[in-house]
């Protein structure tokens, strides 16, 4: 039904789009949490900082990111020097990518469902003997459970489109960092390529719209029960 | 266990300067809304930090400024039970109850089957918050709160969501806590048949600040603070403890004694040698020089006048029953047709008493 060359991006989209998820979250958590209850200076600045891959041109992220995580850039370099971590030109580059891009809209959606959580019952836990860490975790987190599947479905969907940082940071390589977007743009410079073009417009459609779709019946059903 | 407290707090429009020592098993603190309470349940609870001041519960030093001492929330082992309840709604009845269990393992508590035994919530435990009637909720919120294993008990005016039927189903299990458990509490409120039923100490605030402090018995049946606070003067009065001492079935009435005195009383639903607590309101205490021949009230006790206040036109006599307070509020026109002065041995009869038990009763 696929072809080699389409089953290899598709695949590749997922796992990008899946990594960059799990790796964002708890940062987006952590961030939200101290945006939603933190009161501290420098609140604003750490802010704009979270929202500045939303205003900046992806281009433009892509290239900071080549810069700090490259071969020779500081954090690149000492992620191989140490680890043996190598982000640029590989998949997990176009991972945090993703993760650097979907990170504003994660913690916009995290922050709102941590706001709505009723401090009444983080007081109550708290009077009961739960220490703040353990407030957190079975009280403030559940009730904003709902919340954070929709920041994690958000990340993902805006993981999978992802375009312009990751071409930027990782270039196209398929196989490795050539996901759905960049695939279709590469097929796009090839000449008489628009049906392969077509069917793969279709595929990212139609994965989108499944995700969706599931995260909205996981989201109601986790609503009703917290309603009782 | 007492409980001392001294705090000053300064909020924007809002200033709380109290002090009280309370070593009553239940102290009530009591005034209309605005008065402070709720400022004064967080600062015990540690959800406010005092400008100055101390909380000390028996030998534990909860907040002390000058020492710079602030024990934080999770540490004071101080139960709360809210008005709105506050039930986690993503656990079951359960594990609300169980909640508190996870986090003070090393202290003595309550087991979980003795607390829903006593509150009668043995088929609520599978169900979630949300499908709880408001009178359920707060039955669960007050188990929750004592499987915690505190110290202290804050009832922050648990009843007064509920409508009365609620707050009838509700206040005879404060009493079974209050008779059952050896835990000291503090009653929110500002109703005062609620804190006439429960509590032996009672906190007057007003405007931030306590207006009086002390023996409930006594502090009802002052004279000089005026106007009860948000009820209006007409709930003041005498509190009694009582014994049922007999029951005349021909006639359906109980003898209830009380030390400086004996009252006759309708016996529904009392039994022989049953413990209560009598309110006895000044607006239904009325004066006779002599013992009044008939008239239909049954209660006419001989008492001697020791203090006389004006309020609004009408005239409050603070009364002397052997080792008791009354309180009688009767118009200036008959204070002065009688010539009611201090010192004064005259009859005061007993229109109605109301009982701890729920049971109002007029006894004329």
């Amino acid at each position: 039904m696929l072809s080699p060359v389409e089953a290899a991006a598709l695949e590749l989209s997922l796992q990008v789009s899946f990594w960059a998820v799990m790796g964002s979250l708890p940062v987006a958590i952590a961030l939200a949490y101290v945006l939603a209850r933190g009161v501290f200076r420098g609140r604003a600045l750490l802010a704009a900082l979270v929202n500045l891959p939303l205003v900046l041109p992806p281009v433009v992220t892509g290239y900071v990111l080549l810069l700090l995580f490259g071969r020779h850039g500081p954090i690149g370099a000492r992620l191989e020097a140490w680890f043996g971590i190598v982000l640029a030109f590989r998949w997990t580059g176009a991972a945090l990518a993703a993760a650097v891009m979907g990170l504003p809209l994660m913690v916009r959606a995290i922050q709102l469902s941590l706001e709505a959580v009723d401090p009444g019952l983080e007081q109550a836990a708290a009077g009961l003997g739960a220490p703040r860490a353990a407030v957190f975790a079975t009280v403030t987190l559940p009730l904003a459970l709902p919340g954070l599947l929709a920041a994690a479905l958000l990340g993902f969907a805006k993981s999978l489109g992802e375009f312009g940082a990751t071409i930027t940071f990782v270039s196209n390589i398929p196989g490795e960092t050539q996901t759905l977007p960049i695939a279709i743009y590469s097929l796009l410079q090839v000449p008489g390529s628009d049906a392969a073009v077509l069917r793969l417009a279709l595929l990212s459609i139609a994965v989108s719209l499944g995700g969706v779709l599931a995260a909205e019946l996981v989201a109601g059903r986790l609503k009703r029960r917290l309603a009782g | 266990m007492s409980l001392d407290l001294d705090l000053a707090l300064a909020l924007p429009g809002f200033a709380l300067e109290a002090r009280f020592v309370a070593a009553g098993a239940v102290t009530a603190l009591f005034g209309r809304s605005g008065a402070g309470k709720t400022v004064l349940t967080r600062l015990l609870a540690g959800h406010l930090r005092p400008d100055r001041g101390h909380i000390r519960l028996g030998a534990r030093v909860l907040v002390d400024t000058g020492a710079r001492i602030f024990v934080p929330p999770h540490r004071r082992r101080i139960g709360t039970v809210f008005q709105d309840g506050r039930l986690f709604p993503h656990l079951t009845v359960r594990g609300n109850l169980l909640y508190g269990g996870w986090f003070n393992r090393g202290a003595a508590g309550p087991k979980l089957d003795e607390i829903v035994d006593l509150l009668g919530i043995e088929s609520l435990l599978a169900r979630h918050p949300g499908g709880l009637s408001g009178g359920e909720k707060q039955r669960v919120a007050i188990g929750r709160a004592l499987l915690a294993a505190p110290a202290l008990l804050v009832l922050d005016e648990p009843l007064a969501a509920l409508d009365a039927p609620r707050k009838a189903e509700i206040l005879p299990y404060l009493e079974l806590l209050r008779d059952r458990l050896n835990l000291p509490m503090v009653y929110v409120s500002h109703a005062l048949d609620e804190v006439v039923r429960l509590a032996d100490t009672l906190v007057l605030l007003e405007a931030g600040r306590v207006r009086a402090a002390g023996p409930i018995g006594e502090i009802m049946t002052r004279l000089d603070l005026g106007p009860g606070p948000g009820t209006g003067r007409t709930e003041a009065g005498a509190v009694l403890a009582a014994r049922v001492e007999t029951i005349d079935r021909s006639y359906g009435l109980a003898t209830l004694s009380f030390p400086g005195g004996s009252l006759r009383v309708p016996a529904a639903g009392l039994e022989p040698g049953q413990a209560l607590r009598l309110h006895i309101r000044a607006r239904d205490v009325a004066i006779a020089l002599g013992p009044p021949r008939d008239v239909s009230i049954l209660n006419a006790l001989p008492v001697t006048i020791a203090e006389m206040a004006e309020d609004a036109g009408a005239v409050e006599l603070r009364l002397v029953l052997g080792p008791q307070l009354l309180v009688a509020r009767i118009t200036r026109l008959s204070a002065e047709a009688l010539s009611l002065r201090p010192g004064l041995v005259v009859h005061a009869l007993i229109k109605s008493v109301a009982f701890d038990r729920g049971v109002g009763a007029g006894v004329s």
